[in-house]
């Protein structure tokens, strides 16, 4: 287990660090120039070139890598091109607004997506089981970014019970601390929402097809004519065997949910990492480009080394299997 | 009252063809009544889509005379769909196209080569799918001049590491089957078992695998043309054409709304489709996550 524990974090590491450094050739071999965004038009020359030597943007492309290499091995992201702050600063603040969206986006989607494959696989083939499928795959097939708009319109600007954006009131400093919270809260709903209806149907249908499987089993058969009613077998019996495959989806489902975040901070004004990466990316702003992907790419990374360690410490099968293996 | 499980099974299966069908025929009728749509655009909606409308036309909402409204410019809503679906289905055929070939050929590749390409292919496929998806097509898409060209690439290239785990998987079980093995006692080099024998057969994974990508290709490219980087004016893209109705969700509620419906009606149409046909030919599909 722990020789492949190590096995699987060094593969990890070296998968980070060979796409952060596609990254950054990537985006410095592109077209466009980061001052364009500081740098006034009509500067002149000169000025442009010393600007661009503070920055370190003059030297041979390979220097520069190593530079930043060293530099981010001691933990040093550098400082924002465009905005003349620490980058740590800014991802220090948009990383813990994305969190708070992503985390409870998925918790949102993992209880719909429970509960809408418990109903489905309940009576397989009958009514309800066809509606959920039909009504979950029309969700999951519309754009995020409409629903998101499509809620602002209605919840936000017919009805006004939610804000149409961003994530506190402009006052909300002066609040007290429960009037804080549920100015966050309400200034969740909407875009949380937009993330968790739209998505929950495949994790639904993964899990279907799961409890459909498990449910074929004899040990369901034992269950049953010991005289078990429905609900406790389905519930105590199938759901815990069947929620096994899940856990592997919950570490792939990471990438997906960073995506969905991008989407979502766009549409609603939320100031977390997907805004900032874009933001960045449009500004050429390197050194945000390279610590955002680097987040990113240790989340996904991450996600799925957990979502196989604990698939092997939930299944003994696949735990033992490993054993003869190795 | 409690069914008695085996009935529950039975009722499944022989209920199988019906299942399939309630989602292949509204797929192939979405999906066939849009491609005709998109093709025949010019004569369904004569015109064109950019020319500015009249000027006691702008922003009215829908009526007899424009069925879906006009937009800021006095130009018909509707004959701008009809228009704007051929932007969707060309990126998200095209894009698909491009990844579904590149993700065979690396799959067949890894599944039938020697074992030293296979380790290569898929650690780089790990290296593409450890990335959110979004992010690197954000990052190329907006390093350069947005073009509809562009789009496609950057779609089809980010888009085929899926295709290449599932037709690695289904090759690698292919190769130990008998009649490859026949083959092979027969002499057939690697290169003839691939394309000869393995192919054919990898044929309706992929077949599947590419009808339920068109769909998050297109949510993918209405995103992307939102953020003003996917189909530039005068072509017109149904996300475009959210974007310009995003600053009137309450005096012009019919811009925004009609081509998210568009974009929907096509992506289920799609997903029904897929769906439809991975019942009807079950190969083993999962379905990544979708951008957009």
């Amino acid at each position: 287990m722990i020789s492949w524990l190590a096995r699987r974090v060094a593969v990890s590491a070296l998968l980070v660090f060979v796409l952060l450094s596609a990254v950054f050739f990537i985006v410095r071999l592109a077209p466009g120039d980061p001052l364009d965004q500081v740098v006034e038009e009509n500067l002149g020359p000169e000025n442009r070139d010393l600007i661009r030597r503070q920055m370190g943007l003059d030297e041979p492309l390979f220097r520069q890598y190593l530079h930043w290499l060293a530099a981010s091995s001691r933990g040093d992201f550098g400082t924002s091109l465009s905005q003349q702050r620490s980058v740590t600063g800014i991802i220090g603040e948009a990383l813990p607004a994305t969190l708070l969206l992503t985390v409870t986006a998925y918790l949102l989607h993992l209880l719909l997506a429970v509960g809408a494959a418990v109903a489905m696989a309940a009576r397989p083939g009958r009514a309800l089981d066809h509606w959920i499928q039909g009504v979950g795959l029309t969700l999951y097939s519309l754009p995020a970014f409409w629903l998101g708009l499509m809620l602002i319109m209605l919840l936000s600007g017919k009805l006004g019970w939610f804000p149409a954006g961003g994530m506190h009131a402009p006052d909300a400093r002066y609040l007290g601390w429960w009037a804080w919270l549920a100015d966050l809260l309400r200034h969740m709903v909407l875009p949380v929402a937009t993330l968790a209806v739209g998505s929950f149907m495949g994790t639904a249908r993964y899990l279907r097809t799961s409890l459909a499987e498990v449910l074929d089993q004899d040990y369901i058969l034992a269950a049953r004519s010991r005289g078990l009613s429905e609900r406790r077998i389905l519930f105590r019996h199938a759901l815990r065997n069947a929620l096994l495959p899940v856990i592997t989806l919950l570490g792939l489902s990471l990438p997906f949910l960073l995506g969905g975040a991008v989407v979502v901070e766009v549409v609603f004004g939320w100031p977390g990492m997907g805004r900032v990466a874009i933001e960045a990316i449009w500004a050429r702003d390197y050194p945000v480009i390279m610590a955002t992907t680097l987040v990113s790419a240790v989340t996904v990374v991450a996600g799925s080394l957990l979502a196989d360690i604990l698939y092997r410490w939930a299944d003994p099968r696949v735990r033992l299997a490993g054993q003869e293996a190795a | 009252m409690t069914l008695p499980f085996g009935a529950a099974r039975d009722r499944r299966e022989s209920g199988g063809r019906w299942w399939t069908d309630r989602r292949l025929r509204p797929g192939l009728a979405i999906t066939l009544g849009l491609g005709l749509l998109a093709v025949l655009a010019p004569l369904v909606a004569p015109g064109d889509p950019a020319a500015l409308g009249a000027a006691a036309d702008r922003l009215s909402s829908p009526s007899s005379s424009h069925l879906l409204g006009t937009d800021l410019l006095g130009r018909d809503v509707l004959m701008r769909l009809v228009h704007g679906s051929r932007v969707s289905l060309l990126v998200g055929w095209i894009s698909v196209l491009v990844a579904v070939l590149l993700g065979t050929a690396v799959g067949l590749a890894a599944g039938m080569g020697p074992r030293w390409l296979d380790r290569f292919l898929m650690n780089t496929t790990d290296v593409f799918l450890a990335f959110p998806r979004i992010f690197l097509i954000l990052l190329l898409v907006s390093l350069t001049t947005p073009s509809l060209l562009l789009v496609m690439t950057v779609l089809g290239l980010t888009g085929w590491m899926g295709v290449a785990r599932l037709v690695r998987a289904e090759a690698l079980s292919l190769r130990e089957r008998d009649f490859v093995a026949a083959a092979r006692g027969l002499g057939l080099s690697s290169w003839q078992l691939a394309t000869r024998h393995v192919l054919p057969n990898l044929l309706p994974t992929v077949i599947v695998a590419a009808t339920l990508r068109v769909g998050s290709a297109i949510l993918a490219e209405s995103f992307l043309s939102f953020l003003g980087l996917g189909a530039q004016e005068p072509a017109v893209s149904w996300g475009a054409m959210i974007q310009q109705g995003r600053g009137y969700l309450l005096e012009g509620w019919w811009l925004a709304t009609f081509p998210g419906l568009a974009i929907a009606l096509t992506v289920l149409g799609y997903n029904l489709l897929g769906e439809g046909l991975r019942l009807r030919l079950n190969p083993q599909d999962h379905r990544e996550g979708r951008d957009g």
